[in-house]
C-alpha cells in the first residue's frame, strides 16, 4: 500500500500537514496559464462565449465569412481574481467552415497544436533550460463549436474531431443555442453523442477519480454536449440586471441553468476541472507528442542502461548526418554555380566573336570605300592637270596673237 | 557528521518518531567503519490526511579516519547517483507519470560545538557539497555552550563560509522575499534529545535533557533553537528546499553530465 515501505507513527505534532500550504503558496506567487482554443465556424458565438465566460470583453474584431484560408488568431490577457493570477491565452479560429472547398480546414489547426507541443520539447530538451519560467502556450482545452442545425454532425466536424482527439482535451459545445426548442435539443444531444461514439472520436471526460469531485463530473458527463448561449450586454428581469438575449417573445437569461447550459460549462471548465485539463494535456497529449517525435527522430530506449551516452551519441549522428547533408548541398549548389558560369562565358564569348566580325566588316568596306575615293581624286587630279596645261596652252595662243597684230588692236582702240 | 554528534537523535525529534537507530543502543557492536558508508532509511509517515515518503540517509565514517582525505567522494557519488536516476527517467521516450524522486532534498551538516571555528574538514566539505545539494549547517550538542559563546561561534562561522565562499541553504540569490530574506540570515542551533526521558518543567512534560544542573528544553527556543530548525526544514521551507533542488540543483547537473558525453 505504501509502495513497500514500512509506515512510521509519529508520537507528536511534527507539522509536514502545511505542505499542501507551502505549495499553494508557491504556485500563487508563480501564477497559472490557462490556454483555451475555440474552433468553430464564423458566427456560432464563439467571441461572445469567451467574453461571458471570463465576465470581461476581449476585443475581438467581427470576421467577414470571406477568408481564403483557415488561420488562428491567439491572444493572451492577464486576469487577476482574489491574488490568483492567470494567463489566459484564447486562440481563436478564423475562417473556419467558410471555404468552398474546406479540405485542408483542420490542417492548420493540427499544425499550431503541434507547434506548441515543439516548442515545450525544444525547452525540455535543451542543455541550458528554464522549465520552472516557462511560459506554456500548449492548449489545454479545447471548445468544439456545433452549429445549432438540430440534425446531426457536420462530416467538417466529424473530420476535425478526428484529427485533433488525440492532440487536445475536446469540449463539444452546441453554440447558440437559444434556436433550438427544449425537446429538439434532447434529441439533439443524443444523436451528437451517438454519432462521436460511432465515429471513435474520443472527447473529454471529466475525471471521476476523485471522490470529491466524482459525483458532479459523471452527471456533467451525462450533459455533454454544452448547450450554450453567450450574451455580454444586460438586461433588467426582476430587479436585477442579468446577462441576457432580448427577443419579443421572451428573454434568454445566459446563467439560468433552465434556459441554457453555461453555468455548467463554467463550473465544469474553470471551477471544478482546470487543472485535471492542463495535466491532461501534460502527461498525456504532450508525452504522446514527443514519444512520437522522438522516435521520428531515432531515438529509441533499447538499451537503458546506455540512456544518456546514447542520447548524446544519436544527437552527435544526426548532427553528422545534417553535416554532411549540408556539406552535400554546398557543393551541389557551388557546382551549379560553375555550370552557370561556363555557360555565361561561352555565351558572352559568342558575341564577342560576333562583334568582332561585325568590326572586322565593317573595317573592309570602310577600305573599299576608301580605295573609292582615293581613285576618284586622282581621276579629278589628273582632269585638273590636264585642265592647267589646256589653259596654258591657251594662254600662249592668246599672247601669241597680241604680239602679231598690235596696231589693229591700237587703231581700234583709237576710233573706239 | 562525525559520529556522536547525535545526527540520528536529531532526526529522530525531528519526526517524533524512531527514524534511525542510534549507534549507542546496547546489543550493537560499537564498529567504526573503515570508510565512508551511506546508509539509507525509507519511511511513510502520515498526518492529518498528508502522506510523505521520508528517506534518511547517515553516513558513518564521516570523518572518523585518521586521514580523512576525500571521505565527501562516496557522499557526493550517492547525491549525483540520485541525480543520474532522475535523469535516465527523465529522457526515456516512454517515461513514467510520476518520476520517483530520491534525490537529496537537504543535507544537515553537524558542526562539532568547539566553539572556535570551522575545521578545514568543514570547511571542504561544506565547500564541496553546498555546489550541488542545500546545506543546512548545524551546530550540535549546543548545550555545551554559554549564550555568548554560541553567539559568538556563529558569528564566526558566518564569516568562515562568507570569506570562503560559500553558500549554504537558504542561498541569498534565491530569496525573493524580503521577509524570508531576514528569517534566513541565520545559522541554526540543536540540541539533541533524549528520548523519551521527558523531565517535567513547569508541571508539565517537555522534550529535553536532564542533567544534574537543570532540564534542558528541546522546543524552547530560548534553550536551543531547535524549533528553527524544524520550522525551516519541514513547516516553511520544504517544498523551497525541493523546488531549489529541482531548478537549481539538478538542471547544474544536467548541464553537466550532457556537456560531458
Amino acid at each position: 500500500q505504501n509502495g513497500g515501505y514500512r509506515s512510521l507513527p509519529l508520537s507528536g505534532h511534527v507539522g509536514f500537514d502545511s505542505l499542501p500550504d507551502q505549495l499553494v503558496n508557491k504556485c500563487i506567487k508563480q501564477g497559472f496559464s490557462f490556454n483555451i482554443l475555440c474552433i468553430g465556424e464564423t458566427g456560432t458565438g464563439k467571441s461572445t462565449l469567451i467574453d461571458s465566460l471570463f465576465n470581461t470583453t476581449f476585443d475581438d474584431p467581427v470576421s467577414t465569412h470571406f477568408q481564403p484560408n483557415v488561420r488562428l488568431r491567439a491572444r493572451t490577457y492577464d486576469l487577476q481574481e482574489s491574488n490568483v493570477h492567470l494567463k489566459l491565452t484564447i486562440v481563436n479560429t478564423v475562417g473556419f467552415g467558410d471555404q468552398i472547398n474546406k479540405e485542408d480546414s483542420y490542417q492548420p489547426i493540427v499544425d499550431y497544436i503541434d507547434a506548441q507541443f515543439e516548442a515545450y520539447l525544444q525547452e525540455e530538451l535543451k542543455i541550458k533550460r528554464s522549465l520552472h519560467s516557462y511560459h506554456d502556450t500548449r492548449i489545454h482545452a479545447c471548445l468544439y463549436f456545433i452549429s445549432p442545425t438540430g440534425h446531426s454532425l457536420k462530416t467538417l466536424d466529424l473530420l476535425t474531431m478526428k484529427s485533433l482527439d488525440s492532440k487536445v482535451n475536446i469540449i463539444p459545445i452546441i453554440g447558440k443555442a437559444d434556436s433550438i426548442s427544449k425537446t429538439e435539443l434532447q434529441r439533439f444531444k443524443v444523436k451528437l453523442m451517438s454519432e462521436l461514439v460511432t465515429n471513435g472520436v474520443q472527447i473529454y471526460q471529466f475525471p471521476t477519480d476523485d471522490e470529491t469531485i466524482s459525483k458532479i463530473n459523471a452527471i456533467m458527463n451525462g450533459h455533454l454536449p454544452f448547450a450554450v448561449v453567450g450574451s455580454t450586454e444586460e438586461v433588467k428581469v426582476g430587479n436585477k440586471m442579468v446577462k441576457a438575449r432580448q427577443y419579443p417573445w421572451g428573454i434568454v437569461q445566459v446563467e439560468n441553468e433552465n434556459h441554457c447550459d453555461f453555468v455548467k460549462l463554467r463550473e465544469m471548465l474553470i471551477c471544478t476541472n482546470m487543472e485535471d485539463l492542463r495535466e491532461q494535456t501534460h502527461a498525456r497529449h504532450y508525452e504522446l507528442y514527443r514519444r512520437c517525435r522522438l522516435e521520428e527522430m531515432g531515438f529509441r530506449d533499447t538499451s537503458p542502461e546506455n540512456k544518456p551516452v546514447s542520447l548524446q551519441e544519436a544527437y552527435e549522428a544526426k548532427r553528422h548526418e545534417c553535416y554532411v547533408e549540408m556539406q552535400r548541398k554546398e557543393e551541389e549548389m557551388r557546382q551549379v554555380f560553375v555550370q552557370r558560369v561556363k555557360e555565361k562565358e561561352i555565351i558572352l564569348k559568342e558575341a564577342e566573336q560576333e562583334i568582332q566580325a561585325r568590326f572586322e566588316h565593317l573595317k573592309r568596306l570602310h577600305q573599299e570605300e576608301k580605295l573609292k575615293l582615293e581613285r576618284n581624286r586622282r581621276t579629278l587630279e589628273d582632269e585638273m592637270a590636264l585642265f592647267v596645261k589646256k589653259k596654258a596652252a591657251a594662254e600662249l595662243l592668246q599672247t601669241q596673237t597680241l604680239l602679231s597684230t598690235p596696231i589693229s588692236f591700237k587703231k581700234d582702240k583709237d576710233r573706239k | 557528521g562525525q559520529s556522536g554528534l547525535g545526527k540520528s537523535t536529531m532526526v529522530n525529534t525531528l519526526f517524533k518518531s524512531k527514524v534511525s537507530r542510534k549507534a549507542t543502543q546496547p546489543g550493537r557492536e560499537e564498529r567504526i567503519p573503515k570508510t565512508v558508508q551511506l546508509q539509507s532509511v525509507t519511511h511513510v509517515i502520515e498526518e492529518k490526511g498528508v502522506k510523505m515518503k521520508l528517506t534518511v540517509t547517515d553516513t558513518p565514517g564521516f570523518g572518523d579516519q585518521i586521514n580523512n582525505e576525500n571521505c565527501w567522494d562516496p557522499i557526493i557519488k550517492y547525491i549525483n547517483e540520485q541525480y543520474e536516476r532522475y535523469l535516465r527517467e527523465e529522457i526515456l521516450i516512454t517515461r513514467k507519470r510520476k518520476i520517483p524522486d530520491t534525490r537529496v532534498h537537504g543535507c544537515v551538516y553537524f558542526v562539532p560545538p568547539t566553539g572556535h571555528w570551522l575545521r578545514p574538514l568543514d570547511l571542504e566539505f561544506m565547500r564541496r557539497l553546498s555546489k550541488i545539494v542545500n546545506v543546512v549547517p548545524v551546530i550540535a550538542k549546543a548545550d555545551t555552550l554559554t549564550l555568548e559563546e554560541r553567539a559568538e561561534f556563529k558569528q564566526r562561522i558566518q564569516r568562515d563560509l562568507k570569506a570562503h565562499a560559500i553558500s549554504v541553504y537558504p542561498q541569498e540569490d534565491f530569496d525573493e522575499d524580503p521577509d524570508d530574506r531576514a528569517l534566513n540570515d541565520r545559522i541554526r542551533e540543536e540540541n539533541p534529545v533524549h528520548r523519551g526521558g521527558g523531565g517535567k518543567g513547569n508541571g508539565k512534560r517537555v522534550l529535553g535533557r536532564k542533567t544534574k544542573w537543570g532540564i534542558i528544553e528541546v522546543e524552547n527556543p530560548m534553550h536551543c533553537e531547535f524549533p528553527m530548525l524544524r520550522d525551516l526544514l519541514i513547516r516553511s521551507h520544504l517544498q523551497d528546499l525541493k523546488d531549489i533542488t529541482h531548478n537549481v540543483h539538478y538542471e547544474s547537473y544536467r548541464v553537466r553530465r550532457l556537456n560531458e558525453s
